[in-house]
């Protein structure tokens, strides 16, 4: 659905590439992350994805589609969901929703919501009852709450059928209990839809459910795969081991088979076994022993923390 | 006929959001009023004796034009700021053309100087300025050729300015000389060469101009420079070269960045 390969963004007047020769690809119907610390790219991907900015160089292609030669067919295909909130706050709900129709050419644009045609005030009426704001749709969007202009916003986007739906940190500023709100109805609107999402955060905890995650940071790619392929890429799980007679260790923990990087002291990675069953096996006396076997999360915040 | 049902969606959202936004409203009173209020009525009541045309009539004609003017083209220079909020960054991802936005935006911000215009005869009224009903129907059209040439206005000095930043920075100097070159508040029938120049390349010049002459034509006064047929052609004539250079880099810097 979604091909990237070697993209490279520079922006103009800028000594590094905010997006520096990323490439991987997103399945039809994909829960997929790209996840990243802040400026890590991720805005600036998906504004090359959606068109509305050029790549340096390289390519990306959505639904066969390419980006910079058939734009108004990309724009078409996608759906956008914003970090800044893109509804109006002077209009009702309801004009935000007519706009949207009418700039995707679903309707024909009416000056009114009675002369707007019955199949979008069908639309609309369905809209405000999934909603449950069915009394409030012609109220002007700054008497909701941030939640439910958040949950208009992704009706709103998903009026065109958009093939797939970007998200880009929809729940920045968001408290805990709007954001877990907003992610059921966001894995509903997967269910009923079968729309492929493209989801940028920079919250872990957002990335668990997804299909596949890609990772980026300083503009490159650092992992990408399943949450459980990650995991096991980023994770790494091993029992830091020494010795005074350390050529002697050395020598046992090649005999025994074991997987160990650099020199003294030993890095042995546990490859499955228990830190127990591998120090169990090591008869040269050891002085020191250390276990690391950290989380996705410790994993993450190594990578956010090295760019801090 | 998508692409012209988004130009009136575009258009219509301006007007709506003016129309409820009252501090705007008021706001864009505010400068007007004081220009002919105190302005205009300071200059009469000191300098107003000397046998020329009377100087609050003067002003409020300079202004009203201005006034239509520059809201147009402000309100285009305002996508700058709005292309990263609210419901324009919508507006900017969706499959209309780039060269619709830029129409529906300077149709939209037309509609929204209008009330302002309305407003300002009233406080003409008020002013008990002279004005007849023909004159009204001569300035209306006027004004509505004066609102979209300041819309195209908008385009090239959007298309020349990078950011906000800039726009705040440098609209003021684009803007202020024009108000003395185009003639608001002081004759530039008789100026020194340079200045001659630099008034008869200023864009306002002739929104200003064309303004007067709506009004003048029925009073036997001669305080309009040009006739209006000639105001209108130099007006057509930057019209289509602000829009097609205007349009042309302003596309082109939006994806450029």
């Amino acid at each position: 659905m979604i091909r990237v390969e070697d993209l490279v963004k520079r922006y103009k007047k800028a000594e590094t590439n905010a997006v520096d020769g990323i490439s991987f690809q997103v399945k039809a119907g994909e829960f997929f992350v790209l996840l990243g610390p802040n400026g890590a790219g991720k805005t600036t991907t998906i504004s090359i994805l959606t068109t509305t900015l050029s790549p340096t160089s390289g390519g990306a292609t959505i639904d066969g589609s390419d980006i910079v030669r058939e734009a108004s067919a990309v724009r078409r295909k996608v759906g956008i969901i914003f970090q800044r909130p893109s509804l109006d706050q002077n209009l009702t709900a309801e004009e935000n929703v007519r706009f949207h129709a009418v700039l995707y050419g679903i309707f024909p644009y009416s000056p009114t919501y009675g002369l707007m045609a019955r199949g979008y005030r069908a639309k609309v009426e369905e809209l405000a009852r999934l909603l449950g704001i069915a009394r409030d749709i012609h109220k002007p969007i700054r008497t909701f709450s941030g939640g439910m202009r958040r949950k208009l916003e992704i009706m709103r986007s998903l009026l065109h059928d958009p093939k797939v739906l970007f998200l880009d940190e929809p729940t920045a500023g968001l408290d805990v209990p709007t954001r877990r709100t907003l992610w059921e109805h966001l894995s509903e609107v997967r269910r009923t839809s079968g729309t492929t999402i493209f989801l940028t955060t920079h919250y872990l905890e957002e990335a668990e459910e997804a299909d596949r995650i890609c990772i980026i940071d300083k503009g490159k790619v650092v992992s990408f795969g399943t949450p459980d392929e990650i995991k096991r890429d980023l994770v790494e799980d091993y029992v830091l081991v020494d010795a005074s007679d350390r050529s002697a260790l050395r020598d046992e923990l090649a005999r025994l088979g074991h997987t160990t990087s650099g020199g003294a002291p030993f890095k042995v990675q546990l490859d499955g076994h228990t830190v127990h069953s591998i120090l169990r096996s090591i008869e040269t006396p050891l002085s020191v022993v250390k276990t690391h076997t950290p989380t996705l999360e410790d994993a993450y915040l190594e990578i956010v923390g090295r760019s801090e | 006929m998508s692409e012209a049902s988004a130009i009136l969606a575009i258009a219509h959202r301006d007007f709506i959001k003016l129309l409820r936004d009252r501090a705007r409203i008021i706001s864009s009173f505010a400068f007007p009023l004081i220009f002919i209020g105190v302005l205009g009525s300071s200059l009469q009541s000191g300098f107003g004796n000397g046998g020329g045309p009377n100087l609050l009539v003067f002003v409020f004609t300079g202004v009203l034009g201005m006034t239509i003017w520059q809201s147009t083209a402000q309100g285009i220079i305002s996508l700058i700021a709005d292309r990263e909020q609210d419901f324009s960054q919508e507006i900017f991802v969706s499959p209309i053309s780039r060269y619709s936005i830029i129409v529906g935006k300077i149709l939209g911000e037309s509609l929204v100087a209008l009330p302002q215009a309305a407003g300002i005869l009233a406080f003409a009224v008020i002013l008990r300025i002279p004005l007849s009903l023909e004159q009204l129907a001569r300035m209306i059209p006027a004004l509505l050729v004066v609102a979209v040439f300041g819309g195209a206005f908008g385009v090239i000095v959007l298309a020349n300015l990078g950011s906000q930043r800039a726009a705040q920075q440098i609209f003021p100097f684009i803007l202020l000389p024009q108000y003395f070159l185009a003639g608001l508040f002081n004759p530039i029938g008789n100026l020194p060469l340079p200045l001659d120049i630099l008034s008869k390349i200023s864009p306002l010049r002739y929104a200003v101009d064309l303004t007067r002459d709506a009004y003048y034509s029925t009073t036997g006064e001669r305080v309009q420079l040009f006739d209006a047929a000639t105001n209108l052609a130099i007006m057509v004539a930057m019209f289509v070269l602000f829009m097609v250079v205007g349009t042309f880099l302003f596309v082109r810097a939006e994806r450029n960045r």
